[in-house]
């Protein structure tokens, strides 16, 4: 079937369009808009998208394959990225990473049983400093421990919202 | 905690910071007021200049020269103004603060660059999962409209200005200044060929000023301060041409892992000791650290500068530790590796040196975007040999392969990445010999991992 939006958020669409000198250029912000409405980029987005943006659906094609963050396959009802990279490697992320795998019963790049979760290994979030980390969806989760991330993903099963705190940013605390 | 005037994250602490009302009481958009209605461009530009901005996307390029490339403007050619925010250097963390805890700093440099290089419109490119700060700055250039800030006449100018929030898709490359103007432009995301350089043809066919999120961030104050006045808070000497005020991160194995503002030229020592909090764990002393985001290379405390000859640059720090010598462009050149984003990422005692190059590489494999054969297939190498070597199947050679590998994948390429994941390895290899030689002859010890000193704290039930 084919890929609809509802008027509301063609009008949208028409918008980005309006943003560039040259349609081509709506391309990836319109990508994310139809992946945030149906969780992934179906073929049928991808000839949305080129219908949209006067492209073929080969290059559309080529713009998702290149970049990480279009699902190319439906996913979980949530998506868990744990970023792997250094900073976070020394301060625990393979610990995350290895609780996250026992707790949803699926590998890094699989989806959960049950379809609520599907992981997956990031490279540097930009959250270093504040290591371990992961996003949930939209959302960072920093200065993880194995608790406070239960206790993240416990509020998730439960239907609420996980809303990303504020970073304790500068100037810290002194130290005691 | 050392106590130096936070200039560019003096809202960071404000209550709502990131609203147009704070921001606003606490001062912003008052310089864009002042250059839009009293100040010639070319007067901004000589403030920008003489403020000795290198940018700081990692680069170090002088801010004023950049802007200085732009040729004449010329009927039915548009200037573009693209903000590089595809923050992701590994180890890097400090736009995202700015954009996050002031985007109104942000937008304010923005308004007041595209008055001085000529430009209607501002491309913001934030990286897509940076969701929050996309959000804060889609809401402050509403606000911005809403007041006149942005629109046909900005602060009663008739000279129309917008900025346009445009996300990215997921791709480290993209940093890369090129290669975003083709991800703006909607296509992959892959470096051009250089020249033609932005300034002379750039997003969509025109001439682009391609600017880092802090070094625009800055410009509303070298216009409070004046050029020189900015310049000035450098600790460097003058004549390095290295001025003002920066954000350092700080991560890895310290107590107080974070963002902090300093002058230009505070040293390694300083931001880990200091600012750091110092070493995470008193037994575990500090074995390396990468200066500024994982393409620098990285340094080791029992290193000494050399240069006998009093005419060098770094003379008067000759004999010193590599961590002793302050932060800049030109003299972390000298020492071997490069200032990059000045975001530090410490490894203690625990870390094994082989595994945290294997990291590394890993990443770059991954982010190669494949264009050019010696980085496709020398990111890949690296990595495929590193793993090798840690699981125990490695030879002595291998060491002497990822230096070949290395030296083949330099200069090699379109953009930088490859020299950048070269560079970094070449210094590994170097610095720390004789445990890659260990490590190709017996691998990893069993059961090793990079966060095998911390991990206990994690799982256990009283963790913090």
């Amino acid at each position: 079937m084919a890929f609809t939006l509802s008027a509301e958020q063609e009008k949208l669409v028409d918008q980005i369009l309006a943003r560039y000198p040259v349609l081509q250029a709506a391309c990836i912000p319109v990508l994310h808009l139809c992946q945030k409405q149906v969780g992934w980029v179906s073929p049928e987005v991808i000839d949305y998208v080129a219908s949209r943006v006067g492209l073929s659906t080969s290059q559309v094609q080529g713009v998702v394959t290149f970049y990480t963050m279009f699902h190319q396959r439906p996913p979980g009802r949530h998506t868990i990225w744990v970023c792997r990279t250094l900073s976070c490697e020394v301060r625990g992320a393979k610990t995350i990473q290895e609780h996250l795998e026992r707790r949803l019963g699926c590998h890094a790049g699989e989806t959960s049983a049950d379809g609520a979760f599907t992981l997956k290994k990031a490279e540097c979030l930009a959250g270093c400093g504040y290591a371990p980390m992961v996003q949930i969806d939209d959302t960072f989760h920093e200065n993880l421990t194995v608790a406070k991330l239960d206790a993240i993903l416990d509020r998730i099963a439960r239907g609420e919202a996980a809303t990303q705190d504020e970073t304790p940013w500068y100037p810290h605390a002194p130290a005691p | 905690m050392p106590t130096y005037k936070n200039i560019l994250s003096n809202r960071y602490t404000l209550s709502r910071s990131w609203t147009m009302e704070v921001a606003e009481k606490a001062g912003a958009y008052q310089q864009a007021r002042i250059a839009l209605t009293t100040l010639a461009p070319e007067r901004v530009k000589s403030e920008v200049e003489a403020a000795n901005i290198r940018g700081r996307g990692g680069a170090g390029f002088p801010a004023g020269m950049k802007w200085g490339f732009l040729p004449p403007a010329k009927e039915g050619q548009d200037v573009y103004l693209v903000i590089n925010a595809d923050e992701g250097e590994p180890g890097t963390f400090k736009d995202r603060t700015l954009m996050e805890k002031d985007p109104h700093r942000l937008l304010e440099g923005c308004i007041i660059a595209m008055h001085a290089i000529g430009a209607h419109k501002c491309f913001i490119y934030v990286r897509c999962e940076l969701e929050l700060a996309i959000a804060r700055l889609e809401q402050g250039v509403r606000d911005c409209q809403a007041r006149g800030y942005l629109g046909a006449r900005p602060f009663g100018k008739d000279w129309a200005m917008d900025i346009v929030i445009h996300p990215g898709a997921g791709a480290y490359i993209c940093g890369e200044e090129t290669s975003l103007l083709n991800s703006l432009e909607g296509k992959r995301g892959e470096p051009r060929l250089k020249p033609p350089f932005p300034a002379v043809k750039g997003a969509f066919g025109m001439p682009t000023i391609v600017n880092n999120v802090e070094t625009i961030a800055a410009v509303p104050d070298v216009l409070a301060m004046g050029g020189a006045a900015w310049s000035a808070i450098s600790l460097l000497p003058p004549e390095m041409k290295d001025g003002g005020t920066r954000l350092y991160g700080i991560s890895g194995h310290v107590k107080r892992p974070g963002v902090y503002e300093a002058p230009v030229g505070i040293t390694l020592r300083e931001l880990i000791d200091d600012f750091g909090g110092g070493m995470l764990h008193p037994d575990r002393p500090l074995k390396g650290v990468i200066p500024g985001g994982s393409s620098t290379p990285v340094l080791r405390a029992e290193d000494k500068v050399h240069a006998p000859d009093p005419k060098s640059p770094l003379h008067r720090w000759h004999g010193k530790s590599h961590l002793d010598v302050p932060m800049g462009v030109d003299t972390m050149r000298g020492i071997g590796t490069m200032l990059g984003t000045c975001c530090a990422i410490v490894m203690d005692s625990s870390v094994s040196m082989v595994d945290a190059a294997r990291n590394l590489m890993k990443f770059y494999a991954h982010e190669s975007c494949g264009q050019c054969t010696p980085c496709r297939e020398g990111t890949g190498w690296l990595a495929n040999v590193l793993d090798q070597i840690c699981a125990g199947r490695g030879k002595a050679a291998d060491v002497d392969l990822l230096v070949d590998i290395s030296n083949n994948m330099m200069g090699n390429t379109i953009c930088a990445l490859a020299d950048g994941t070269a560079m970094p390895m070449l210094a590994f290899v170097r610095k720390f010999r004789k445990e890659f030689l260990e490590v190709a002859e017996k691998g990893l010890p069993s059961g090793a991992r990079l966060d095998g000193a911390i991990r206990a704290q994690l799982v256990g039930k009283e963790a913090a």
